[in-house]
């Protein structure tokens, strides 16, 4: 049925982004953070999460297939909006535009990424590690690059889980909304500082 | 016009048919105590003279009860959606420039046709059954303390604002948009109303419905009368929920 399935998809669409793509940013960053405390740390992390059983299964089901789900589908709703910030610039509107900028911007970010790291070492068996990572943000460039994804995917993931939290019913008086805006940007902030902090220990 | 009279100045984006292309044109009209766009408008179409003397056709708007509930006159009004009739010219800057709500299709001039929301309204069935082939008796009362909260909601008038400022209301998607949402929780919450929640309901959860949400927040921002269609639309999103979990596992409760 090919009809009346939108519902169904913009829901799996918010749900994936929180569970499992937003937990696993923060898991990620979290672990990225151990670089901070020099290359043995991060290399020791990274190869426990690198050394998990059933890598590619769990790689599969909670990070490729949800994550490329969420791109294609997250494309399709930022397209379909006419934005009008220039004629209502109401707080709501900006952040809405914000995450459909950020939502574009990390498919590329993301996309590059992958490339860069994860089938490097699929591809040509190189190996991710601390000195890999120190090695791409040796150039300028690539570190402003990095520093502009880690806070699109932070801002992306705390204002998503805001808006979760509507498209799902649990925040509904404007009071509960207002409270997890400011909640929502705290750990935007948090998880800013964590990601920044870990990829400023690579360079 | 006598020299020295106070005038005032107003654009209007005019189109000559729905697919023609739109084009300015200036009026100076002149001015009088309390006027608002409606008499500035009722100005330009007893004398439809531009402000460089050129005579052309009178401009055309809709109109109707003159006192901000019947929503007819909504149009763009210095970049703002809202109603001609409460727009009082002393309090727009000059000069007023005045456009249709493009989100709709525009007839002419100021005139759009707003039929996709009468749409909506039918389709998620924005009334109160009561009749039947004998008499069905009075239904449930409703508490007085949730009448007034009701009332409310019951306030909106189909003016189109909510849907102008919403950005994912446009001509690349289905959306309903806000205001026949926040219809559906109105009716669903008569006791009466309420018996035929699960069709509304089947309907916001099918395409173009509650799901294209994407929490811009403008509706309430502009919305006249005040409304909290933000609120409705995360109340509906609730009762979706539970809706999707009913319909995927099965309940009794599920009528």
């Amino acid at each position: 049925m090919a009809n009346n399935k939108e519902f169904f998809h913009r829901r799996l669409h918010s749900l994936l982004g929180v569970i499992p793509v937003g937990l696993f940013l923060t898991v990620h960053l979290l672990i990225n953070y151990s670089a901070t405390r020099g290359p043995e740390a991060y290399n020791k992390a990274s190869g426990f999460m690198a050394n998990l059983p059933f890598l590619l299964i769990l790689e599969f089901l909670l990070i490729y297939i949800p994550i490329v789900y969420h791109a294609i589908y997250g494309v399709y709703i930022a397209f379909t909006a006419k934005h009008n910030f220039n004629r209502f610039g109401f707080f709501r509107n900006w952040m809405f535009l914000l995450q459909r900028i950020t939502g574009i911007f990390l498919v590329i970010f993301i996309a590059w990424h992958v490339w860069e790291t994860r089938l490097q070492k699929a591809f040509f068996g190189a190996e991710v590690n601390f000195d890999m990572m120190a090695n791409i943000v040796d150039n300028p460039w690539m570190l402003a690059f990095y520093i502009v994804g880690i806070l699109s995917a932070t801002f992306h993931l705390s204002n998503g889980l805001w808006s979760f939290l509507v498209s799902w019913g649990i925040t509904v008086t404007p009071r509960s909304q207002r409270i997890l805006t400011y909640v929502t940007m705290l750990f935007f902030i948090f998880l800013s500082y964590v990601g920044i902090s870990a990829i400023l220990a690579f360079a | 016009m006598a020299e020295g009279q106070k005038t005032v100045t107003i654009i209007v984006q005019r189109q000559d048919n729905p697919d023609s292309a739109p084009y300015d044109e200036t009026f100076e009209i002149p001015y009088r105590p309390n006027m608002n766009v409606i008499s500035a408008l009722m100005e330009i179409q007893r004398n439809p003279v531009t402000k460089d003397g050129k005579k052309t056709s009178p401009v055309q708007w809709e109109m109707n009860c003159l006192e901000e509930v019947c929503g007819a006159c909504s149009m763009v009004i210095n970049g703002k959606p809202r109603q001609a009739c409460s727009a009082m010219i002393d309090q727009l800057e000059e000069p007023i420039r005045l456009e249709p709500m493009r989100t709709f299709p525009v007839i002419r001039d100021l005139l759009i046709d707003r039929s996709r929301m009468f749409d909506a309204l039918k389709k998620v069935k924005a009334w109160i059954p009561i009749d039947g082939t004998y008499d069905l008796g009075p239904g449930p009362r409703m508490p007085e303390s949730k009448r007034q909260w009701a009332y409310e909601l019951s306030k909106c008038m189909t003016c189109g604002v909510c849907m102008e400022a919403c950005p994912n209301v446009n001509d690349k998607s289905s959306f309903i948009g806000p205001a026949p949402l926040s219809q559906v929780r109105l009716f669903n919450s008569h006791p009466t109303g309420a018996m035929h929640k699960k069709e509304r309901m089947a309907t916001i959860m099918g395409d173009g419905g509650l799901a294209n949400c994407g929490n811009s927040q403008n509706c309430v921002e502009v919305c006249p009368k005040g409304i909290p269609l933000t609120t409705s639309i995360a109340a509906l999103n609730r009762e979706a929920t539970v809706q999707m979990f009913k319909n995927f596992f099965g309940s009794d409760y599920s009528y």
